[in-house]
């Protein structure tokens, strides 16, 4: 019998580069949403300390590193990128996989943030939006979960049957980019 | 012509460019005006209405006369405004509104019918007979009148659209702009400083000035360069602010590529959006002509303008000029000429009692009332005064009837400007727009040195309001020349005389307007069009405002102003809507399936934003009814496999997850075992059915709910309303898993024989009875699997992590198809749903109760639920309302449309016997005719009963008998078989 | 236009999804009885002057907002997330 292939969702769309701007899909997996029950909050967030070490990331940011991450994600949601959930959590928190529910891209180049000028309503500047935050906001007409992870990189989730448009967004605007810098 | 030694045009840069297909030259940093008048072409245009020779009237955004076609790589751009529009090599640009030429144009025999063309004419003359209007003088007019053409071809151009954040934006970069940009941006304030010219400098590049004893441009370029420097000022350029919204945010048009020949990947505009803590408008001013007969020849333009072309491009549009004014800048601009060597035969000027400013006559007290002239150009002008008419001869006329604050972007919320009588103009009130400063010319402060002190200040009190400190700087030392004027708005004379000189309304339309009662500023406007055309009045506004007070009897700011709204200048919807065309017009959503399902050939249909196979065509076949009807067959006889991936996943976790349920279900859930899945129907608050789906209890405190594909944003966001705003007491959680599964309908007799091939553990019906759930392993891989079934038949529904989608729905088509089965699409689907009388939003389409599509008894009588109080009022349930019921045809015609109506037999179709209509149809091969489900008044007591059909769009008519909305397998043994 | 969520600060109104006014937030009890579900369901006040709306931040973190807007000079008063507002209620 044949075996299951997996299929990412940006497969065969990326990567590609404009200029000085790249973007590629990343592999975040697993992926699993958090959101803690009535007065639990910080139970939970010293069972993913005590497991993982990372907390409950607070609104607007994500905690962690290359491979273990606490994003926040919304309204008492965060997703947890790069573990399943530690047992202790069980009970304590509305737990989901979403490993396969994203399109996660990395924009990457020193003008990466006036690409986001062109697609995102919200400023994403160094000084406003630094490594380390994390937002859901539009990406054009689609709900996504920005955030930057490096001075010149952002991490953008969209829902995964919205990458062709994700990739088509964000290539114009790195198209519109690159010219404007060649100009 | 060209001014030897004026000008900041780069003279070692020549361009080349056309216009009415003759090739002039130009240099570097020329605007098509400054170009054209270079080449010693003053006729520019024809007006909208009258058809009159036009030449340039001013020399920035404002212009209304000197508009044309520039031809584009993606097509031709009309209404550009020569005065804005840079030159580029190879350029080529078009009059408008004239034909066969400029010279000459057919139509300027309108302007010898002008005294039966006035204000009001098309209302009084086009009247009879009434359906003429519409197919003759109204397309005729249009053709007469107007601006440039479309070439009607699709716009080839690209367009951009941005977002920009700032604490402060300085909206214009002339001397009061620069000065409030240094102050802000020295004192680390985040800052945009906006200017719609290709150059910062505002009126100081079009003046002779020094500022801290250097040329004035110099100081320009010095505080340029500063700005630049610093890492917080962000100096945008070619960028219009054009409007003043809600809440400190700014709209901008950015003109990218219209000045560059080839565009290399560049957008032609950019529509920005900036966001600001604080704005400082420092848009200057324009200057406003005088309306005297024959102001609007070509050659007659504003005093200002005349010395933009002198200090700015070293052009002059005569040798030989007349200066008229009622105030000093007349003599300032007087005495530039003079000292170009331009000779100016006279300065005229209205007050009496003015001095000698230069070696030129000065004629105190008296006015332009006349000139002479053609499309050539002018000749010569009469002058009034108290000792009589003269006759001066001179080649262009300078005109200056004081200056307009650019109060635009301060009035566009709303607010009125203050009428200052120092003046004689309009200056924004404080306050109008919150966070907004006015300052400089915009604010009625015109000298250079008041200018630059209020700039600095108004930036000094914004940084300081935004938490920064601020260390005063001493101002530069710059003019500080007082401005003094008598206000004149029109020289007296039979002749026509032009206050808009786009629209073609003159003093005598205003009075005229007036005169009919017309006496509102607002009526004026919509009588005559006084300021609606392209420039929105800029230039005709305060003058029209001024005639009509006079005419009314009442003063200036009891007259009052039309309404300010944006955009200040032209803004193109391309740009407004750029990205949203084609692929950005909307989020594509494709399922997992979706390349398996194009390399089958199946046509796709959007469903929501998601993109669906219609049917899976075979060789063959050659409609698409072939298809379908081929599919349902094989559901009905061996198994179909369909992606119901699109249907909304909501996973719902929490200690309160069942009561929450039963709140927002109108049936119970708190009852359903785990390991099993309940039909739910959601009801509005208002009692009407919102959405329906099936709900699985994966665990004690944790469900699965599905919903439709259309409505599965509406569930979520209605879940979120629900739970937040009126059971925040409820602990429970939700989120989308929509993306999540690749979800996978397998139907049919030989369902589970297929899946038994793939399960890691073959299921039967013991483990696995109809409305079962858990989760399974399919080739190593977990996944869930429901056996629910929108199909009648035996069928499950098999979900696996999106990743596997692709993998495994070729490989359940693969076996499907060696089962004598296959994959099928939305017509099937729907086909199969009809004939057992299964939902979609065709029929809970938002007008309906539980009880009209039968579902009454499930609004659970144990609790409450959103829309239950309401399903219970009279009149929502019942024998008089429309109720759901199926229908066949029974007669001759044997077609079924939907959106049909249905009447008793016999009845004349009309809207008073109404019965109702039918929702969704479809052929069903099961039983050989059509089917269709409907709504009939008190349809469940008419089973049996013969009825028509009347569709009036398709002029189809059925008789159909109506029947049980369930049309096949009434007993349902084929889902539990 | 613009809001200031409670929870992701200052965002553009695209992001949001305007509703209605905030009388949503106070359903009666089923018993009611009708004059009351009339005026929570279809009964509006319409005033020039400050309003209470319900907003929705679909396009940001999905909270349920309860914003106090001025229809005259659009200045937006206060923004609370509804919970808390229907909290204090309570």
């Amino acid at each position: 019998m044949a075996d299951l292939k997996p299929r990412s969702a940006c497969a065969d769309l990326l990567p590609l580069s404009r200029g000085a701007l790249h973007l590629e899909e990343l592999s975040w997996d697993p992926i699993w949403s958090i959101s803690p029950f009535k007065g639990r909050g910080q139970a939970v967030s010293d069972a993913l300390n005590a497991a993982l070490g990372v907390g409950f990331p607070v609104p607007g940011t994500w905690d962690g590193g290359a491979d273990l991450r606490a994003v926040w994600s919304g309204l008492d949601q965060a997703f947890l990128v790069g573990a399943v959930p530690p047992e202790g959590l069980a009970g304590q928190a509305a737990l989901t996989d979403q490993s396969d529910s994203w399109a996660t891209v990395a924009l990457s180049g020193p003008d990466a943030e006036a690409v986001l000028a062109r697609l995102v309503p919200v400023d994403l500047r160094e000084a406003a939006f630094g490594v380390g935050r994390c937002i859901r906001t539009q990406v054009q007409h689609m709900t996504c979960v920005v955030l930057r992870d490096a001075p010149d990189r952002f991490v953008i989730m969209a829902f995964r049957s919205m990458a062709g448009t994700l990739v088509h967004e964000l290539d114009v605007a790195m198209q519109g980019v690159a010219a404007r810098m060649g100009a | 012509m060209r001014v030897e030694g004026y000008g900041r045009v780069d003279r070692d840069e020549p361009v080349t460019f056309s216009f009415d297909g003759k090739r002039y030259q130009g240099f570097a940093g020329d605007t098509l005006a400054s170009a054209l008048l270079a080449n010693d072409i003053t006729l520019m245009g024809r007006s909208f209405k009258y058809h009159r020779p036009r030449g340039v009237l001013s020399a920035g955004s404002e212009e209304p006369n000197a508009l044309m076609t520039v031809k584009r790589a993606g097509g031709d751009d009309p209404n550009v405004r020569a005065t804005v529009q840079e030159i580029f090599e190879g350029m080529q640009a078009r009059s408008q509104n004239r034909w066969p030429s400029l010279e000459w144009d057919l139509l300027s025999i309108n302007d010898l019918g002008a005294p039966f063309l006035g204000a009001g004419f098309y209302y009084k003359t086009f009247m009879w007979p009434k359906p003429f209007w519409e197919k003759v003088y109204e397309p005729l007019i249009r053709r007469a009148a107007g601006l440039g053409a479309l070439d009607g071809a699709a716009n080839g151009d690209s367009y951009e659209k941005a977002y920009a954040f700032c604490d402060l934006l300085v909206i214009g970069a002339g001397p009061a702009g620069l000065m409030a940009a240094l102050t802000a941006g020295r004192a680390g304030v985040d800052v945009i400083l906006a200017d719609e010219d290709a150059t910062p400098g505002g009126r100081l590049l079009s003046e002779d000035e020094r500022i801290d004893g250097v040329p004035a441009t110099d100081w320009v370029a010095a505080a340029l360069e500063e700005l630049e420097a610093l890492p917080n000022v962000r100096v945008m350029t070619r960028t219009a602010v054009s409007g003043a919204y809600d809440q400190g945010t700014y709209a901008a048009i950015e003109r990218v590529g219209h000045h560059l020949a080839s565009a290399g990947g560049l957008p032609l505009e950019c529509f920005w959006r900036i966001v600001a803590k604080r704005a400082i408008l420092a848009a200057g001013a324009i200057e406003r002509p005088v309306a005297f007969k024959n102001n609007d020849r070509p050659g007659v333009m504003t005093a200002g303008a005349m010395r933009a072309y002198l200090h700015r491009w070293g052009v002059a549009p005569a040798q030989n000029v007349v200066v008229f004014g009622n105030n000093d800048n007349a003599h300032r601009t007087a005495r530039d000429l003079a000292a170009a060597g331009i000779h100016v035969a006279a300065l005229v000027d209205s007050r009496a009692d003015v001095a000698q400013s230069g070696d030129y006559q000065v004629i105190p007290g008296a006015m332009v009332s006349d000139v002479i002239g053609g499309r050539g150009g002018v000749q010569s002008v009469k002058v009034t005064s108290a000792s009589g008419e003269e006759s001066i001869q001179c080649g262009a006329v300078a005109m200056s009837g004081g200056w307009n604050p650019s109060v635009h972007l301060a009035c566009h919320m709303n607010g009125r400007p203050t009428w200052n009588d120092a003046i004689s103009a309009f200056v924004p009130t404080p306050g109008m727009v919150p966070g907004l400063q006015a300052v400089g010319a915009a604010n009625g402060t015109f000298s250079t040195h008041g200018c630059l002190r209020e700039g600095a200040a108004a930036a000094a009190e914004a940084a300081r309001d935004l938490g920064y400190a601020v260390t005063e700087a001493i101002l530069p030392e710059a003019d500080d020349a007082p401005y003094a004027l008598s206000p004149l708005w029109t020289v007296p004379h039979k002749g026509r005389a032009w206050l808009d000189f786009q629209n073609d309304v003159t003093v005598k339309d205003v009075k005229q307007a007036a005169k009919e009662n017309f006496r509102s500023v607002e009526h004026m406007k919509r009588y005559t069009t006084q300021g609606m055309a392209t420039d929105q009045g800029k230039n005709s506004n305060v003058a029209a405002l001024a005639v009509l007070a006079d005419a009314t009897g009442r003063s200036i700011p009891e007259t009052g102003t039309t309404n300010f709204r944006p955009p200040f200048v032209p803004v193109s919807i391309a740009s407004m809507g750029a990205g949203a065309q084609g692929k950005g017009f909307a989020p594509e959503r494709k399922t997992t399936s979706h390349a398996a399902t194009v390399e089958r050939g199946a046509p796709l249909i959007e469903a929501g934003l998601w993109y669906r196979p219609s049917y899976f065509p075979k060789s063959g076949e050659r409609t698409w009814r072939e298809s379908c009807d081929r599919e349902v067959t094989m559901v009905r006889e061996a198994v179909g496999v369909c992606d119901v991936s699109t249907l909304g996943k909501i996973d719902i976790q929490g200690p309160d997850a069942a009561a929450f349920l039963d709140f927002v279900y109108c049936n119970m859930f708190s009852t359903l075992k785990p390991g099993r899945v309940r039909y739910g129907l959601m009801l509005r608050e208002d009692g009407h059915v919102m959405d329906d789906g099936t709900t699985a209890r994966w665990g004690e405190n944790h469900f699965v709910m599905t919903t439709t594909t259309a409505a599965a944003g509406l569930v979520m966001r209605h879940l979120e309303w629900v739970h937040q705003g009126l059971r925040p007491d409820m602990d429970v959680r939700f989120i989308s898993a929509t993306e999540q599964w690749a979800q996978f309908a397998v139907a049919g007799p030989k369902s589970r024989e297929l899946l038994n091939g793939l399960l890691d553990t073959p299921i039967d019906s013991e483990s696995w009875p109809f409305m079962a759930c858990g989760p399974v392993s399919l080739m190593g891989v977990q996944g869930r699997l429901f056996r629910i079934s929108f199909s009648g038949e035996h069928a499950y529904e098999l979900a696996v992590p999106a990743r596997y989608g692709d993998s495994l729905f070729r490989e359940l088509v693969a076996r499907a198809e060696g089962l004598g089965g296959g994959a099928y699409g939305m017509e099937a689907l729907n086909v199969l749903r009809i004939e057992k009388g299964f939902i979609t939003h065709s029929e809970i389409h938002g007008r309906v109760t539980a009880d009209d599509i039968g579902m009454g008894r499930m609004v659970s009588a144990k609790k409450d639920c959103v829309g239950k109080t309401m399903s219970q009022r009279p009149g929502l349930s019942g024998p008089e309302r429309e109720q759901l019921v199926g229908l066949k045809p029974v007669g001759a015609v044997k077609q079924l449309t939907a959106g049909a109506h249905l009447f008793e037999q016999g009845a004349e179709p009309n809207r008073a016997n109404d019965h109702g209509y039918i929702t969704s149809v479809g052929f069903s091969p099961t039983l050989g005719h059509f089917v269709g489900l409907g709504f009939l008044l008190n349809g469940r007591a008419r089973l049996g009963e013969t009825v028509k059909m009347v569709d009036h769009l398709r002029e189809v008519e059925t008789t159909c008998e109506v029947i049980d909305p369930v049309m096949f397998d009434q007993d349902g043994g084929r889902v539990r078989g | 236009m613009r809001l200031t969520c409670p929870i992701c600060g200052d965002r553009d109104h695209r992001e949001f999804f305007y509703q209605g006014a905030a009388v949503m937030l106070d359903r009666p009890a089923p018993e009611a009885g009708e004059a009351a579900w009339d005026d929570y369901l279809n009964l509006r006040e319409n005033p020039a002057g400050d309003t209470r709306e319900l907003w929705f931040h679909g396009g940001g973190c999905g909270a349920w907002l309860e914003v106090t807007r001025n229809t005259v000079t659009h200045a937006v008063s206060d923004v609370a997330l509804a919970r808390d507002a229907k909290g204090a209620k309570a």
